[in-house]
């Protein structure tokens, strides 16, 4: 009987999570800055780490570069930001999906809930086809906040805004505004275009230079640092708006502010990107697993973790079927289906 | 440090639901909130914790106004234990009572010793010291409500407001949380329960508050509050007041309205279901 009771304590006892958050932190910034530099060495030209660091600090202005100038440009000019745009749209996705699924209490939601990959979609399938692909991410962008200002309004129309009223607007707009986009490449794309349109989709970084770096990047540093901070509130929602409103947090100024800051850094990252699945969703369970549902921890990991998805996954679709090059939004659900099946499987307590 | 609440009123599309509610609420008593479904007992709290504001009147507590105080610092003063409270996430009974030091807490500094210790310490009060390393979900629903009490208490509250205490819990776990809330009443904490249960307040309320239809129709010791004919008016069912066998409070029988003749010996089986005595 004893015994029993013994074993029941133990099946409800927390695994062990000794591992303090820095000692983790230390370990994916490691992972990440070695991950950056293998990654660049590997594609068609070969490169040595060697050549890519000499390469990388000639142009931070510290010695020479070992490298011809054609080595070097494809370390500097191709490579390089490619992989670090990369970097930057992976951690912003999973910073918000990880604020995403805290917000709305739903293990499902990913960043582009509110509807800001179909609004994103629309902005940038216009522009690719009336043929002015240079404001692609500016068209990519205010299509997502367009569509996040819809679901927004529609979510708090009749009375404050709610975790479920957020998820069914999102839904909705969503359903629209992806039909507004089929309906445009049905209308009047055509061949090149239709490439174009179906790789921006699936979500690409096959066009990203240093001008995508620094979006990326910027908008990393803009609103992803921000939204860090806000840990402490998301934990004190664990238990639901009143309870959180009862630990001193303003819930309704709160889910705005969270709301408004990962749409902007989502809408960044898929101006650039395109609308690369399953980073947002999949990478913080991944995080979770490890660190516990704590948001100090979950926030900054699950950034440093989807930064290094991202960029072993871009590496994987711009290499594996060399030449052709794959939409790395393709390769993320592919390997990102399964991930999150067996999540599903392993956590009986998604259901 | 009693809570003080002056004219007040909520309403909410178009209907008052709190209306000029007068009362007080003594200091380092367990004060009982009773009242039928609807009578606004939730929303009365609510109002009190400020997750509602009032559409008007005055609610004081050690004589300073609650509503005037930044949020965090309110949270300091007043914490709630919500009915059935439960979570989605994987949290251990630690994380879930480490959330009462929120208040506490700046946005990016993690919890001190001195924290470790208030959540220790307000485990061992509510007398679950020795859960802390367990999930909360694996919990009872006992143990989860004393759980939530602890958080309530790591707020280093001086007024607690308790919204159904004992819902879906077994009669032991029912007793101990309200005997847990009359200790901390005299252990200098302001207790305010939202009832159910009238036998409950009869039994352990120092102070009973009876709300219906948003107003207050009596307040006071519940030997004199509870008596049959006040319970006849607001919950319009027959009562009848007697000494508890056991302990000597008040004991509360009741009888629906339309059960009119006194029963025959042969039909008192306690599976009747219209007479309950408790």
């Amino acid at each position: 009987m004893a015994g029993t009771i013994e074993a029941e304590a133990s099946v409800g006892r927390m695994p062990l999570r000794a591992v303090p958050t820095a000692v983790w932190a230390g370990v994916l910034g490691v992972l990440l800055v070695a991950s950056v530099i293998i990654s660049v060495t590997i594609g068609p030209a070969a490169l040595s780490p060697a050549d890519v660091l000499s390469s990388v600090l000639s142009h931070l202005g510290i010695g020479r570069s070992s490298l011809s100038p054609l080595r070097d440009g494809i370390v500097w000019e191709l490579r390089m930001p490619r992989v670090l745009t990369a970097a930057a749209v992976g951690a912003g996705l999973a910073l918000s999906g990880a604020i995403m699924q805290a917000v709305t209490r739903n293990p499902l939601a990913d960043p582009y809930l509110l509807g800001l990959s179909s609004g994103a979609s629309v902005g940038a399938v216009v522009v690719v086809v009336l043929g002015w692909t240079i404001v692609l991410p500016l068209a990519a962008f205010a299509g997502a906040l367009a569509a996040l200002a819809v679901t927004l309004t529609l979510a708090g129309a009749v009375s404050r805004i709610t975790p479920t009223r957020t998820v069914l607007a999102g839904l909705a707009v969503s359903s629209v505004f992806g039909a507004v986009t089929s309906l445009i490449i049905f209308w009047s794309a055509t061949g090149d275009s239709y490439r174009e349109i179906l790789n921006w989709l699936l979500g690409s970084l096959a066009g990203a230079r240093w001008p995508a770096v620094a979006i990326a990047g910027g908008a990393l540093v803009v609103f992803g640092i921000p939204l860090l901070g806000s840990a402490r509130s998301l934990d004190a929602f664990a238990f639901g708006d009143a309870s959180a409103a009862a630990l001193g947090v303003n819930v309704d100024r709160t889910r705005w502010l969270l709301l408004g800051g990962v749409a902007l850094l989502t809408g960044a990252m898929v101006s650039v990107s395109g609308a690369i699945g399953f980073v947002g969703l999949i990478l913080p369970h991944a995080v979770r697993l490890i660190t516990g549902p704590g948001h100090r921890a979950l926030l900054p990991l699950s950034a440093l973790a989807g930064a290094i998805f991202l960029v072993w996954a871009d590496t994987g679709a711009r290499t594996l079927f060399d030449p052709r090059e794959l939409p790395v939004g393709i390769l993320t659900a592919l390997v990102g289906g399964p991930v999150f099946a067996l999540l599903l499987l392993r956590s009986r307590r998604l259901s | 440090m009693s809570l003080d609440l002056t004219r007040v009123r909520f309403a909410r599309a178009g209907r008052l639901i709190i209306d000029d509610v007068d009362c007080t609420v003594p200091a380092g008593a367990l004060s009982a909130l009773v009242g039928p479904n609807g009578a606004g007992k939730s929303t009365l709290l609510h109002l009190i914790a400020a997750i509602e504001r009032t559409d008007g009147g005055a609610i004081d507590f050690d004589g300073a106004s609650l509503a005037a105080l930044r949020r965090r610092d309110r949270a300091r003063i007043v914490a709630v234990a919500e009915q059935q409270s439960d979570t989605e996430l994987d949290l251990s009974v630690h994380d879930v009572v480490m959330l009462g030091r929120t208040p506490h807490l700046g946005a990016l500094a993690g919890p001190s010793p001195a924290d470790r210790v208030i959540v220790r310490g307000s485990l061992t009060a509510t007398g679950v010291g020795d859960l802390e390393e367990r999930r909360f979900s694996s919990l009872s629903g006992g143990e989860r409500q004393r759980v939530v009490l602890a958080r309530a208490l790591a707020q280093q509250p001086g007024l607690l407001l308790a919204d159904e205490p004992t819902n879906h819990l077994d009669i032991r776990a029912q007793l101990s949380a309200l005997a847990l809330l009359a200790e901390l009443a005299r252990g200098g904490i302001t207790v305010l329960a939202a009832l159910h249960d009238l036998g409950h307040a009869a039994a352990y309320a120092d102070h009973v508050i009876v709300l219906a239809a948003g107003r207050v129709v009596a307040a006071g010791r519940p030997s004199e509050v509870l008596a049959p004919e006040l319970i006849q008016r607001v919950y319009g069912v027959r009562a009848a007041v007697l000494a508890h066998p056991l302990t000597g409070r008040p004991l509360l029988a009741f009888a629906d309205t339309s059960d009119a003749s006194p029963p025959s010996p042969a039909a008192t089986l306690p599976s009747e279901g219209n007479r309950s005595a408790v």
